[in-house]
């Protein structure tokens, strides 16, 4: 592989108590593409987005972003006699790394969420400043004092910029909840593309829409993506979104990979097929 | 540019009311003796200007409070115990070296062996000019320090604390709160808190008031002075909230998980909250110890906390404005307006039934409770106080018309 991997995770599983919900999953997004994790209801997909995230950390396995060891985790404790995954030698002698998602914002991985999370008492407006936030360089005393106007009047500047682009700037002084639904997720999109991210992380952008809306999204994210020199990995739903965008696929059900590679060779793999449709029981 | 020209406008006119908000202060103050044969309720020992410093203190501390409540959403009710710290702090560093014996006469004198009043008397001398200045300067260092203290005591109990979330956390301070008052009791630590006693003789609001040679009042100055420090304070917290950090409060209180994932470290924003709220209740303490002209541990108990609590409820949790309108009902209902339920009252002859000492506080419970069961959004809600919303309001009151009236505040 002569590409430069973006994200690169590496014999990621995920215990709670005796249940694995992601096993010894193994993947690698390459920079500038559109790749899909995909799988039945309860597969393990947004475990293991949380992983990545930093809301969980992972009980055995290695996360790397840029090229840079991001998370690491082996089990310890109570878990290293209950655990159910494999590998658990290979990190063992590891150092853990285990991020918060604010420090995993900071390296540059913006995500949106299944379940919109928009702040729900501002404005349109005010849901993408407060993502500039972050990278904005002040402190208590000078955003108090209003010494960091400058900072400030740029923060205010670019978000415009933003909703602009994203065709949001009319709704500019609307509370962020009063939207359409269709509006909401495009706003939770520019706030997670306000972080100023290398790596997009989409939890299902398609839920709830209809095909019209999906074929504007589809459309959407590969702009995005152009614009703004992105890398996106997404949760999907949608089969026409995923087969119409994705360079490439992996699928998982109960937390392990069925299948992997490019839309057409997922779309015709027995496997795939059978977990999505379900096996005759007398077969 | 427009709006930056709007800004301007309206931060001025901010400043301006401001400015008329105080003259008239000092003017309300002193125009008993400017004019004589005004109403009683003129007079400086009046129940109004009672209310006026309570009120200016009290706003303060249900600002602060709000600010972590309201714009942080962290329940938090150990304001209380912030506010001793602060009381305490301003106390101990400001009691005059002369009156060190007499007010720790229990204990044979005082261990700490300073006083800012006497520190910037050897600066600026004892007497006129001189005098005024160095008991503003003490004040004024001891007030910072008094906010400093509690501050740093926040930043020590933070960092195990702030992991707990809603009622845990509410349990937690209040706790603290609690254990500082049953330590600052302590008499082993006589020597410097005085025990169970309390701490007298420092400057307070009284001070200010400007005398001429003979110690007769030339112009009071005592309600202005909780008033000018409660702005200062308040206008610095409401930049704040306003800055790029009180939206990221903002962003914590509305949805954790989505702040955390854009960015947002929830610790380190929910300690500067933290921090900085308990800074100004520390300040709002020493500002409560110089009205009632002393610090005692036993008057900082949880009740204070709930009655600050309620203000914030009554104002509306996530409203400045609210806070500030529901301290001064608050208080003014409490120390002036039903203390009338608590006298006896003879009509004719005839005993007005229930009407005695303690009823006041059944009936304050009861609206209390109509307030919280049917007005639960407050007064404000979550809104300001704004120059629009003030015309909108004059706008209903004049004789209606039947265009739409702008009475939409914020």
């Amino acid at each position: 592989m002569d590409e430069k991997m973006v994200l690169r995770m590496e014999h990621v599983t995920m215990q709670f108590g005796g249940v694995v919900a992601v096993n010894d999953l193994s993947l690698d997004v390459p920079e500038g593409k559109i790749v899909a994790l995909i799988g039945p209801n309860g597969a393990g997909k947004t475990t293991a987005f949380n992983c990545i995230t930093g809301v969980y950390q992972p009980t055995n396995g290695r996360v790397e972003f840029m090229g840079k060891t991001m998370i690491c985790s082996h089990p310890t404790g109570k878990m290293k006699k209950n655990y159910l995954g494999k590998d658990a030698e290979t990190y063992a002698n590891q150092k853990i790394v285990d991020p918060a998602p604010d420090h995993v914002v900071e390296l540059g991985i913006a995500r949106t969420f299944q379940n919109i999370r928009l702040w729900k008492s501002m404005t349109v407006f005010e849901n993408v400043l407060v993502a500039k936030h972050m990278r904005a360089k002040q402190n208590v005393f000078s955003a108090t004092f209003r010494t960091n106007a400058k900072e400030e009047a740029r923060m205010r500047e670019e978000t415009m910029e933003l909703l602009k682009e994203q065709g949001l700037d009319q709704y500019c002084d609307e509370i962020a909840t009063s939207l359409p639904y269709g509006l909401q997720r495009r706003l939770e999109i520019a706030r997670a593309l306000a972080t100023e991210p290398k790596l997009l992380l989409l939890d299902e952008p398609a839920a709830g829409m209809n095909p019209q809306e999906t074929l504007e999204l589809a459309q959407y994210i590969q702009e995005i993506r152009d614009t703004h020199h992105l890398t996106v990995f997404l949760i999907e739903h949608h089969m026409d979104l995923v087969m119409k965008i994705s360079d490439y696929i992996y699928v998982i059900d109960f937390g392990s990979e069925i299948a992997r590679g490019v839309p057409k060779e997922v779309q015709h793999n027995k496997r795939v097929i059978e977990a999505y449709l379900g096996v005759a029981e007398d077969e | 540019m427009l709006q930056k020209n709007e800004k301007r406008a309206g931060t001025l006119r901010a400043m301006l009311a401001i400015m008329v908000l105080l003259l008239f202060v000092i003017v309300l103050e002193n125009i008993s003796s400017w004019i004589p044969g005004m109403p009683a309720i003129f007079s400086p020992t009046s129940q109004l200007f009672t209310v006026l410093k309570k009120g200016a203190v009290y706003s303060l501390v249900a600002v602060s409070m709000n600010l972590l409540n309201g714009f942080t959403g962290l329940f938090s009710l150990g304001q209380a115990g912030f506010m001793l710290l602060g009381a305490y702090t301003y106390a101990i560093l400001t009691v005059p070296m002369a009156a060190k014996d007499q007010v720790y006469y229990l204990y044979g004198g005082s261990a700490v062996k300073f006083s800012l009043v006497d520190a910037f008397q050897s600066l600026f001398g004892t007497a006129g000019f001189g005098g005024a200045v160095s008991m503003i300067c003490a004040v004024l260092v001891g007030i910072v320090c008094a906010g400093l203290v509690a501050a740093l005591f926040a930043a020590l109990i933070g960092t195990p604390v702030l992991r707990l979330k809603s009622d845990y956390l509410a349990i937690a301070t209040l706790g603290f709160a609690e254990i500082l008052r049953a330590i600052f009791q302590w008499q082993t630590l006589g020597p410097i808190t005085n025990g169970a006693n309390m701490l007298k003789s420092f400057p307070t609001f009284a001070d200010f008031n400007i005398k001429n040679a003979a110690g007769q009042v030339v112009l009071r100055l005592s309600t202005f002075v909780p008033f000018l420090l409660s702005i200062l304070c308040i206008t610095v917290i409401v930049l704040l909230i306003h800055s790029s950090y009180g939206r990221a409060f903002k962003a914590i209180r509305d949805d954790e998980v989505a702040a955390e994932a854009m960015g947002i470290s929830l610790f380190k924003h929910k300690m500067l909250s933290f921090v900085i709220s308990s800074f100004f209740s520390g300040v709002g303490g020493a500002l409560f110890a110089m009205y009632v002209s002393n610090a005692q541990a036993k008057a900082f108990t949880s009740t204070m906390t709930y009655e600050i609590l309620l203000i914030v409820v009554i104002g509306g949790i996530g409203s400045i404005s609210g806070s500030v309108i529901g301290t001064f009902l608050y208080v003014a209902c409490s120390e002036w307006w039903l203390r009338f339920l608590d006298a006896e009252t003879y009509i004719g002859s005839f005993k007005v039934p229930l009407l005695r000492s303690g009823f006041r506080m059944v009936v304050f419970s009861v609206v209390i409770m109509i307030i919280v069961l049917f007005f639960s959004q407050g007064i404000m809600g979550e809104k300001e106080l704004t120059w629009a919303g003030i015309g909108g309001l004059l706008k209903k009151l004049k004789p209606k018309k039947k265009a739409a009236s702008a009475g939409k505040e914020g």
